[in-house]
């Protein structure tokens, strides 16, 4: 074999272990961290079929049409009373969904958890 | 007069109307950031971005694969069972794209970002790679890898590795990814970073080969400097991805070493295009001379981009610019300044074979539509930076203000931006109008 495909399968298989170290340990949540209940894992389904990440990010990734919704529930100025308002009946350039109030709660579940999940991991 | 292999004019045509469709849906989603109502009730800026970057991203696929083929063809003569495969694989991504289409018109999302479409559609764009693996795979048997040039490890890791983070981007259907946030906003980002250095693989791939076409000189693709440049992009492809999650919790030295490769990466393919050009004759340089121009500017947008990644890479700048409009510039210079740019290259090298008067017959339009493109591109590049940085450093020092009040003290900048972006959108246009008349007019394959 020659010098060439022995660093490409030398260099593949640093790329299989370390994609594994990723899915794992690299990214494995401390046993207290926040978990996301049913509610909020049908919130995170609901903010995909909206596709909010088109304008808004979550840890800093996604659209820049609107704010950033990682701390969003835990801004002095805003928080839950606020994001249901905005959710309810949009505002500016923010589509009016006509939202079922449990697909509000779940997304409001959904922010929380990402929100308490960003903090958990920014503290520790 | 020759022919086209079928498969590459088919995805040549559809990608070319794709990146037409694309660039219509970012001018008016660029006009949205600066306007109050303009189509939010048919086509809100929540439909506009993913009908942008699904059309642009399909051009990218379907012209890059397009142009392997043809290479493909030169160098092999494919045979009709490879043909037929490429035929069938392109009504494949042509349909699928088309449903995408209409879906996200209609507003139905599975709303990961970049792969918006709900994830059924996502087994034809497998089989589309798997029917790419398979032919290319079959073409290649008979070659000694270790002579090879640099273009056929390109094109192979390309095909490879687009399957690979494809189907990894998938995994947050699995409760074990989807339950964890940092675990699900890792791998999706792991998957996506490298499925751009994957597209990567097959441009650049093309660019080797159109060099050694043009130039006559096959020391370049053979040389160890290339395969230390290939090896290197490699490297970047697998393990740049750690810059998309800079404030999501992970080990910081990945991130470090990602900028240090991806960076290094570009200053190589600089390097290998400047002294390339500098092999070229004057009377070949005239004979191609569309290409070679688009094969400069992208040399300039690879630097152009390598400073700015270089400036965003600092863990201190990165603090202000994350999530803000500089990370768009970096991508807009990338897929439109490098990407895009080498893509035209590679399609109007492609079709002057057929027709050596291409460039010659409409200088004026693809002239003017180089320049526009260009000098509108920078001036979006630059309002990208300038709005970034300003929406930064307001972020962090005011951090209670209100998102609305930040936007509105860089609206005169966004409006450069989506004016700018008109611009860019009409260059193109003017550079691939006579592309698609010369394919669409051009005979089918023997």
């Amino acid at each position: 074999m020659g010098i060439k495909p022995l660093v490409f399968i030398l260099l593949f298989t640093a790329y299989s272990g370390y994609s594994i170290f990723t899915y794992t340990f690299g990214t494995k949540a401390p046993s207290h961290a926040p978990h996301a209940d049913a509610l909020a894992t049908k919130g995170k389904l609901l903010f995909q079929q909206k596709n909010c990440i088109a304008c808004h990010q979550i840890y800093g990734l996604g659209g820049y049409l609107g704010p950033d919704l990682t701390y969003e529930m835990s801004q002095p100025t805003k928080g839950r009373t606020y994001a249901i308002a905005i959710l309810t009946a949009g505002l500016n350039k923010m589509p009016n969904y006509h939202l079922k109030q449990d697909e509000t709660d779940a997304l409001i579940a959904y922010l929380t958890y990402i929100d308490n999940t960003a903090r958990f991991f920014n503290n520790n | 007069m020759k022919s086209y292999l079928s498969a590459t004019r088919l995805m040549i045509i559809a990608g070319l109307l794709f990146l037409l469709f694309g660039l219509l849906c970012g001018v008016l989603g660029g006009l949205q950031y600066i306007t109050t109502d303009f189509l939010s009730g048919s086509l809100p800026f929540y439909k506009l971005r993913p009908l942008h970057v699904f059309s642009v991203t399909a051009f990218i696929i379907l012209s890059a694969t397009g142009s392997v083929y043809y290479y493909l063809n030169d160098l092999h003569s494919l045979s009709s069972s490879v043909s037929k495969k490429a035929v069938l694989q392109s009504y494949i991504f042509t349909a699928t794209s088309l449903i995408i289409i209409a879906l996200f018109i209609a507003g139905v999302f599975g709303g990961r970002e970049y792969l918006e479409y709900p994830p059924q559609l996502a087994l034809p764009i497998i089989l589309f790679w798997v029917l790419f693996g398979w032919n290319y795979l079959k073409i290649v048997k008979p070659i000694n890898f270790s002579k090879a040039p640099v273009y056929y490890w390109m094109w192979g890791t390309g095909i490879l590795f687009f399957f690979i983070t494809y189907l990894e981007s998938y995994l947050w259907l699995f409760p074990f990814f989807r339950d964890n946030i940092v675990r699900d906003v890792t791998v999706q980002w792991k998957s996506l970073g490298s499925m751009v250095g994957a597209w990567n693989m097959l441009i650049y791939g093309s660019a080797f080969y159109l060099m050694e076409k043009i130039s006559g000189n096959k020391e370049t693709a053979r040389k160890p400097l290339t395969f230390f440049f290939y090896f290197l992009g490699f490297t970047n492809l697998m393990f740049n991805w750690g810059h998309h999650t800079y404030i999501v919790p992970s080990s910081p030295w990945i991130r470090i070493t990602a900028y240090a490769i991806s960076m290094t990466e570009l200053l190589i393919v600089g390097n290998i295009i400047l002294g390339w050009r500098k092999t070229v004759t004057e009377v070949q340089k005239n004979f191609h001379n569309i290409s070679c121009k688009l094969l400069t500017a992208a040399d300039l947008w690879i630097f152009l981009n390598l400073l700015l990644a270089i400036i965003i890479s600092v863990p201190a700048i990165n603090q202000y610019t994350h999530g803000t409009h500089i990370t768009v510039a970096h991508a807009m210079g990338t897929t439109i300044g490098i990407n895009t740019t080498i893509l035209l290259a590679s399609l109007y090298f492609i079709a002057t074979q057929k027709d050596n008067n291409l460039y010659a017959e409409n200088k004026k339009m693809i002239d003017a539509g180089y320049w526009l493109t260009n000098i509108s591109l920078f001036i979006f590049w630059i309002s990208l930076i300038t709005a970034g940085y300003i929406k930064g450093k307001e972020t962090i020092a005011f951090s209670n203000e209100n998102f609305r009040d930040i936007m509105e003290h860089i609206r005169p900048i966004l409006e450069a931006f989506s004016i700018s972006g008109i611009g860019v959108a009409i260059g193109i246009f003017l550079m691939a109008y006579p592309l698609l008349k010369s394919f669409i007019t051009s005979p089918k394959a023997a």
